[in-house]
């Protein structure tokens, strides 16, 4: 099926302006494309292309329409990204994490992540998809959280479709629900890492709930909700989130996932304290082999995560799924390489750490920047986070036990600032897209101000989860209380808090 | 009877149960231990926060032996279990006052 369209699926305010399949070939020979007044039937006739409102169509003609405007292969690639992102979560997120903490606490991080994943997923359904990608009726909240026309799957089917980047080719809706779902649900799990060893679980899934709802959602509004190309130039840039309609670019969610996470972890290890016995006993990971499978899951999956954000199973997937490939690569030898310089030997667990900080970074910048720009970012990444987690964690003397800050806050900062840089086609980068008109053109780059509105989106990111992180670790502390007692937490959360042990030799 | 108890590296096991199965000892017991000597212990790094293991992995073997067995089975540790480096661990003896194998009822030598 070739892609055509033009014309003005704008003009046509709200309905779904397509061309038939039937006369897609010849509306490809005519993209300059005036609106057609009337559209005609007979292929040949079509010299110009053809505007249907798909719901005035019988449904056999709607059938044959969306087919046209529909592909098999990017709803098969995308429906593979999310099995992949789902992998990220379990088993790679909960045995990367599992792997670092001590064999006494080891079921106790698998469990959170399991079960955030698990109800994650029904928040998702209930309200987190329509209140993260949606318009909203309330002129004053449309910015900044959607509606709830889509709470429990109201009006969406197997037959309603969502948009992707490019005019007027859509994926399933069910599809772009699934997949958003397996971001939804990660990042919440990222938190973890933060508060591992000490935390208690029910107040852990109220908190998570609450912070779905409050924090990740609004925020993936901001930066990821938009009409979609073909009705977003008709809203004159307005039917968007706040940071989407600035222009902020996060490809894959560097800010979203991994800045939102970040900062959210960094407060709750504030919030909780240290771990009993901290910097006086000695806390080794209890298995790096489970570490270094779980972060090489992490890279496999990444690539649904990715290369999935690009919506086509088309060449700017294979941009974002090279791009995440070689930072990676990059980034796991910087942090060898520091291992090497700082402390005389390269460790198995620096290598796992600085590949997971190389994706992290390339997360915003997977389908903007080029591969060698890409390579860069993963060589300068790891140093930054290797500084974070073994110089700046220890000169402020707090506990973010599995360093999520450090690898996840800083290494998505980096990533979504560097973004702004290696967008710029002088650099490799594939610039961008302006919606603003129809059909799409590509914009025109400047990076200066592309910088401020990273920047901005980076500080308003810090701020949102920051801030009503705290208020909810608060709020859930004064309800249930959130740390367990010492000695609980001395014998380890495995046997106190879910009555098994991890390992029973 | 005397009462063996060596502590060697983990990686001289074998070639010291090889020896002691030439000389004829019948059996052994053999723990993973950890212990510190002279040796010094090691730093482990993880993400820059350092620990220094001071304990060292060690294997413990505890044979009982005859009087006359003793001294070669002694003699035969320290030969297999050498590096020549600190660290290679200890053969202490001490006497045994008896022996019962549980399946007949022996006792003293015939039970070892």
């Amino acid at each position: 099926m070739i892609r055509k369209m033009l014309s003005a699926a704008g003009a046509l305010g709200g309905t779904l302006g397509l061309a038939g399949t039937a006369f897609a070939q010849a509306a490809a020979a005519a993209s300059s494309a005036a609106p057609a007044a009337a559209a005609s039937a007979a292929p040949a006739a079509a010299a110009t292309p053809a505007l249907i409102d798909l719901a005035k169509l019988a449904p056999a003609a709607q059938a044959v329409a969306q087919a046209g405007m529909m592909n098999k292969g990017d709803n098969a690639w995308m429906l593979v990204s999310s099995a992949l992102v789902l992998m990220m979560s379990v088993p790679a997120l909960a045995l990367f994490y599992g792997g670092l903490v001590r064999t006494k606490n080891m079921l106790s991080v698998l469990m959170q992540v399991f079960m955030i994943i698990s109800i994650g997923s029904l928040v998702w359904c209930f309200w987190g998809y329509s209140m993260a990608f949606t318009s909203n009726s309330i002129p004053a909240l449309a910015p900044f959280v959607g509606g709830l026309s889509k709470a429990f799957l109201m009006n969406t089917s197997a037959t309603t479709v969502a948009a992707t980047f490019s005019n007027n080719v859509y994926i399933p809706e069910y599809t772009y629900i699934i997949f958003q779902m397996t971001f939804a649900i990660i990042t919440p799990a990222l938190i973890v890492g933060s508060l591992a060893d000490r935390v208690k679980f029910w107040p852990l899934m109220l908190f998570m709930v609450l912070w779905m709802t409050l924090v990740y959602f609004p925020v993936a509004h901001m930066v990821w909700y938009w009409a979609g190309p073909d009705f977003y130039a008709a809203s004159k840039g307005t039917d968007g989130g706040y940071m989407f309609n600035k222009g902020a670019l996060d490809f894959a969610g560097g800010t979203v996932v991994h800045i939102n996470a970040g900062i959210a972890g960094l407060v709750g290890c504030l919030f909780l304290g240290k771990r009993v016995g901290y910097g006086k006993e000695p806390m080794p990971p209890h298995s790096l082999t489970m570490t270094m499978i779980g972060a090489s899951l992490l890279w496999v999956g990444w690539f649904g995560f990715n290369a999935g954000s690009n919506l086509e199973a088309n060449g700017g997937a294979s941009l974002a799924f090279f791009n995440t490939f070689v930072a990676t690569a990059a980034a796991a030898l910087s942090w060898a390489l520091c291992d090497q310089f700082v402390h005389g030997k390269p460790s198995m667990l620096g290598a796992a750490s600085g590949a997971v900080a190389g994706l992290v970074a390339v997360t915003p910048a997977s389908g903007y920047a080029g591969p060698m720009g890409s390579i860069v970012l993963g060589l300068l990444v790891s140093p930054l986070c290797f500084l974070f987690v073994t110089k700046v964690k220890a000169k402020f003397n707090y506990d973010d036990a599995l360093d999520v800050f450090g690898v996840h806050c800083i290494g998505g900062i980096f990533g979504a600032l560097a973004t702004g840089v290696l967008d710029s086609p002088k650099l490799g980068g594939a610039g961008f897209m302006d919606y603003t008109v129809f059909p799409a053109v590509a914009g025109k780059y400047d990076m200066g101000a592309q910088m401020i509105t990273q920047l901005t989106g980076v500080a308003i990111t810090l701020l949102w989860s920051g801030i009503v992180s705290a208020i909810l670790y608060y709020l859930v502390d004064k309800l249930f209380g959130l740390r367990p007692s010492a000695d609980v937490e001395r014998e380890g959360l495995d046997i106190n808090e879910h009555g098994e042990r991890a390992y029973n030799y | 009877m005397k009462f063996i108890v060596a502590i060697i590296k983990p990686f001289k096991l074998d070639e010291v149960r090889d020896a002691l199965g030439a000389l004829g000892v019948a059996g052994m017991t053999v723990t993973e231990v950890k212990g510190f000597g002279r040796q010094k212990g090691q730093t482990e790094i993880y993400r820059g926060a350092e620990y220094s293991t001071n304990m060292l992995p060690k294997v413990k073997i505890e044979i009982a032996a005859s009087d006359e067995l003793a001294p070669r089975v002694v003699e035969t540790i320290q030969q297999a279990a050498s590096t020549d480096t600190i660290g290679d661990g200890k053969v202490f003896v001490l006497d045994l006052g008896s022996a019962t194998r549980i399946r007949t009822g022996e006792t003293g030598d015939t039970a070892l």
